[in-house]
């Protein structure tokens, strides 16, 4: 039973906003809110906004095209946002951007990220408006663009019709066109989607979203710098006991299954390791296992990373032990890894010290790992040359045009995708939840074998 | 340097071909404009109106490649007194130009600490930068950093194609107007947009800019880089190929470069066609032809226009094949813009009038080209631009040596092949862009006043 806990404004924090508020539906954050917000709300509201961001970070670096975007933006914004009263609705839009924006405000990877999925989330609301909820809001960023005199649009009008044409829409011409400095919109000027003439773009209305959005971005951008100069300067240590921890917890924020209490059905044995490192393991299991056999050794990242995705896959204590031992003691014997080693182990399984039951490591906390000389642990599609990726994918059976797709997921630093990609290539299935976990990958790997064995034990039987 | 025919000059001054510091020693002592680089890289905040920033100079970043490969960035000079020593002194044998940092890049450490970055680039230049060796897979004359009359066109192309883009007269993208186009010493241009608008893009726009310019991607795992889609082409690339590339392609490269002179050669074309059957019809109906007498002139000819035909014919509607004869002109022609390198503000770029200090001597090729000197190219003229023409260090050397050793050292470039291109760039870039960029401060600095003087009033 809790008791309501104190209230507080938020408009004292992030005051960096200035200006109005929102048109209609769609909020532009101008300025915080003069609301009290609960403290659960804070927390609550954010994780929503956070799957909303995070379900567009997915779906972005699916490559998803533009309409399937749209949808998706409906859905999580239906699933995660919307209340029955639209007021309430707002009020939670509104709270839950503000508060990210302290999350998110505290380094300029951060800050990158939460402006582009801001952005991406804006861009396809906006879309989703109404024609005149759209022009009270680009009339609400000020943009001073005029839309085109008859005169100067009868004089370019082929050229619009042909640009038109040229991105796969009719040759009849829209009729309203602004005639904007080619900076504004870089992202029509880098596709090729609009007319340039002296340093002028012209800019159809339907493409207006582009401007809109670059506006947007901007002015969320300096907020974020000034949010973060008062977070570092005076928030963070008055709300060191109420705000600051939750801020600090909410950037890590990792939303699937934890894997820390493995289901008693799935148990594994050190002599069955082996096998399932080649079926199941994704590569930067595959990767320790291999390293460790080879020096029977591994470094205290390693053994974090791999004892505990091994807990998580069903390794039991006592198994544990006698795996690392079997190992260790080839190179330490087995006197020191009583001494030395035995004691982490236990501590992992929770048996130690303050009994921590520790959780396997998620793939975005071993995306951030930072393997040094001598360590195995770490995402090897982030730490990997792209020749030993090469080399390691082809061990596991992965060639050809799969193998390309992967590398250029790498490329474009989406590790996660990559390892989703191995998955779906290694065992011929689509993964269509994207791999988030490498115990989720084990257990999706076993699913699929198991059904397999299932249709495989179905057809000799009949 | 050697052109069959041409004898060298003053055969008693000439001077052994090669290159080392000594030489680069004489080149920074007596030749290297130190004054007209300066005024350049000052944008007129080197004058006296109170508008000028006279910090700007001493935040631009410059890098020195010293002899071994010892690198040194982030040099930065506050005079034209003070570059000329160091460059004396130091005797770099590369010189890049980064771009003007928000404070003096010597003082970056004092600056760079709680993550806010208050050490990054202000300025730059847009700048864009192409490499002949890009091309290695449409040219069959040359490879890698070696270049000839026949593909040297190539690099023609570039300018004529970018210039109008950026700069044309009547028709015309993006409206700049100081524009400096500079052979790069060995195997390709540089291009420096000077404008302040310009100086003043941010990545993303300067990503823009070059992603609009960007036609031909290569490095992925197909053999078909160029993908023209759409029903018509956007009329920056319809006006490229139109006034360009399609006179360009049929009159000079067919020929120059006997794209369809041997079975490999054909196939490389016939790779681009996404239809089989039509690829192959032609393969087939080539492979017949072999043996025939055509000269060699007309087989190129004669077989592009039999590919032409068959692929605009009325049967072959399907959709991969409506701009295909398009992208294969697209693929041999087409700039191929090093896209990193205009991308982001703090990318290095090698400095005009620098000497290449690599040797690129092909024995069979027309001419040597070495160690030549990086200077503008006229882009009105480019067709005109010879590429062995231009002042190798050798010889602009034995140029001095030829006309004695006079005391007066502010105009020894004068007397040598320098001279052409040191007042070309005076006249047609660096006056007319620092005319405006005193105009710029001036009405800046008069629109401040103004602002608070309003500010003021009650």
């Amino acid at each position: 039973m809790e008791i309501v806990r104190s209230q507080r404004q938020l408009a004292a924090e992030a005051a960096a906003a200035t200006g109005g508020g929102g048109a209609g539906a769609l909020p532009t954050y101008r300025v915080a809110p003069q609301l009290e917000v609960r403290l659960e709300e804070f927390e609550l509201f954010a994780i929503d906004r956070l799957r909303v961001l995070k379900g567009i970070s997915d779906g972005l670096s699916r490559g998803k095209r533009p309409e399937e975007m749209e949808k998706l933006v409906s859905e999580l914004w239906k699933a995660h946002m919307r209340h029955q009263d639209p007021a309430e609705t707002l009020n939670k839009d509104i709270i839950s951007h503000f508060v990210l924006r302290l999350v998110y405000c505290r380094t300029e990877e951060l800050r990158k990220w939460f402006l582009s999925m801001e952005m991406t989330l804006f861009r396809y609301r906006f879309r989703l408006e109404s024609p005149e909820s759209q022009r009270l809001l680009m009339s609400e960023f000020q943009l001073p663009y005029k839309a085109l005199p008859h005169s100067e649009f009868e004089a370019v009008k082929d050229k619009l019709s042909q640009v038109a044409r040229s991105i796969g829409q009719s040759a009849s011409v829209e009729s309203v066109f602004f005639k904007v400095p080619f900076e504004e919109v870089p992202d029509l000027v880098a596709s090729r989607r609009v007319f340039l003439s002296k340093g002028y773009a012209y800019v159809a209305m339907s493409q207006v979203v582009s401007l809109v959005v670059t506006q947007f971005r901007s002015n969320i951008s300096k907020a974020l710098v000034l949010t973060n100069r008062k977070w570092t300067s005076t928030i963070k240590e008055q709300e060191k006991d109420r705000l600051t921890p939750i801020v600090e917890a909410l950037s890590n924020a990792y939303f699937g299954p934890d894997y820390s209490q493995p289901n008693d059905a799935a148990e594994i044995s050190p002599k069955d390791i082996d096998q399932l490192a080649r079926t199941s393991f994704p590569l930067c299991m595959r990767h320790m296992l291999e390293k460790l056999r080879e020096n029977h050794h591994l470094k205290n990242g390693g053994r974090m990373q791999f004892g505990l995705f091994l807990k998580g896959a069903g390794l039991k204590l006592e198994d544990a032990l006698t795996f690392w031992r079997a190992e260790f003691s080839q190179k330490v014997g087995s006197e020191r890894f009583d001494k030395e080693y035995a004691y982490s182990i236990r501590h992992n399984y929770g048996k130690e010290g303050k009994r921590t039951d520790y959780t396997p490591y998620s793939c975005q906390k071993i995306i951030s790992a930072t393997p040094g000389v001598g360590d195995y642990h770490g995402c090897p599609y982030r730490h990997f040359g792209e020749e030993n990726l090469r080399a390691a994918l082809n061990n596991m059976g992965v060639s050809g045009n799969a193998l390309e797709g992967i590398l250029d997921k790498v490329k474009n630093r989406h590790y996660q995708l990559a390892c989703t990609l191995t998955f779906e290539a290694t065992h011929n299935v689509s993964c269509d939840t994207g791999i988030n976990h490498p115990n989720q990958y084990f257990s999706e790997s076993q699913k699929v074998l198991q059904a397999k064995n299932q249709t495989v034990q179905n057809q000799s039987s009949t | 340097m050697e052109i069959d025919g041409q004898q060298q000059q003053e055969d008693t001054a000439a001077v052994p071909k090669g290159f080392n510091a000594d030489y680069l020693r004489i080149y920074y002592g007596k030749l290297f404009p130190y004054g007209d680089f300066f005024k350049w890289l000052c944008y007129g905040n080197d004058g006296k109106h109170p508008g000028c920033d006279q910090s700007y100079i001493g935040r631009r970043e410059l890098s020195f490649t010293l002899e071994n490969d010892i690198y040194l960035r982030f040099q930065s000079f506050d005079s034209a007194a003070e570059l000329e020593s160091s460059i004396k002194e130091k005797c770099p044998f590369k010189i890049d130009i980064g771009p003007v940092y928000s404070v003096d890049p010597a003082k970056r450490h004092a600056y760079a600490q709680s993550g806010n970055n208050v050490f990054a680039p202000v300025e730059r230049e847009l700048i864009f930068d192409i490499d002949i060796s890009d091309y290695d897979d449409v040219r069959y004359c040359c490879s890698g950093a070696d270049t000839c009359l026949d593909c040297w066109p190539l690099m023609t192309i570039v300018i004529k194609i970018l210039d109008t883009s950026l700069r044309g007269m009547l028709v015309c993208d993006f409206g700049f107007n100081h524009i400096l186009w500079v052979y790069s010493g060995r195997r390709g241009v540089h291009c420096w947009v000077c404008d302040s608008r310009a100086r003043k893009l941010s990545n993303e726009q300067r990503s823009a800019i070059a992603d609009y310019f960007r036609v031909y991607k290569g490095g992925e795992n197909t053999s078909k880089k160029v993908s023209l889609t759409g029903p018509v082409l956007h009329p920056f690339l319809a006006r490229s190929y139109t006034d360009v590339l399609k006179c360009f392609f049929e009159d000079k490269l067919l020929h120059s470069q006997q794209l369809f002179s041997s079975e490999e050669r054909c196939n490389k074309i016939l790779e681009l066609i996404p239809d089989e059957n039509v690829a192959s019809e032609l393969h087939d109906k080539w492979q017949g032809n072999r043996r025939s007498s055509i000269s060699k002139e007309d087989v190129n000819a004669a077989r592009w226009e039999q590919l032409k035909m068959t692929l605009q014919s009325g049967k072959h509607k399907a959709q991969g094949l409506r701009r295909c004869v398009e992208e294969i002109v697209f693929s041999y022609t087409y700039p191929r813009l090093d896209m990193e390198v205009s991308k982001h503000m703090n990318h290095l770029l090698k400095a005009p009038f620098c000497i290449h200090p690599k040797t690129g001597v092909k024995p069979c090729s027309l001419f040597f080209v070495q160690l030549t000197c990086f200077v503008p190219i006229d882009p009105n003229n480019c067709d005109d631009f010879d590429p062995a023409a231009v002042p190798t260090l050798s010889q602009l050397l034995g140029e001095l040596n030829a006309a004695g050793m006079q005391i007066d050292s502010e105009s020894d470039w004068e007397r040598t092949s320098l001279e052409k291109s040191i007042r070309f760039f005076r006249t047609s870039f660096l006056q007319p862009m620092l005319k405006a960029c005193k105009e710029e401060l001036e009405s800046a600095y008069n629109a401040k006043l103004q602002q608070s003087k309003n500010a003021l009033n009650w």
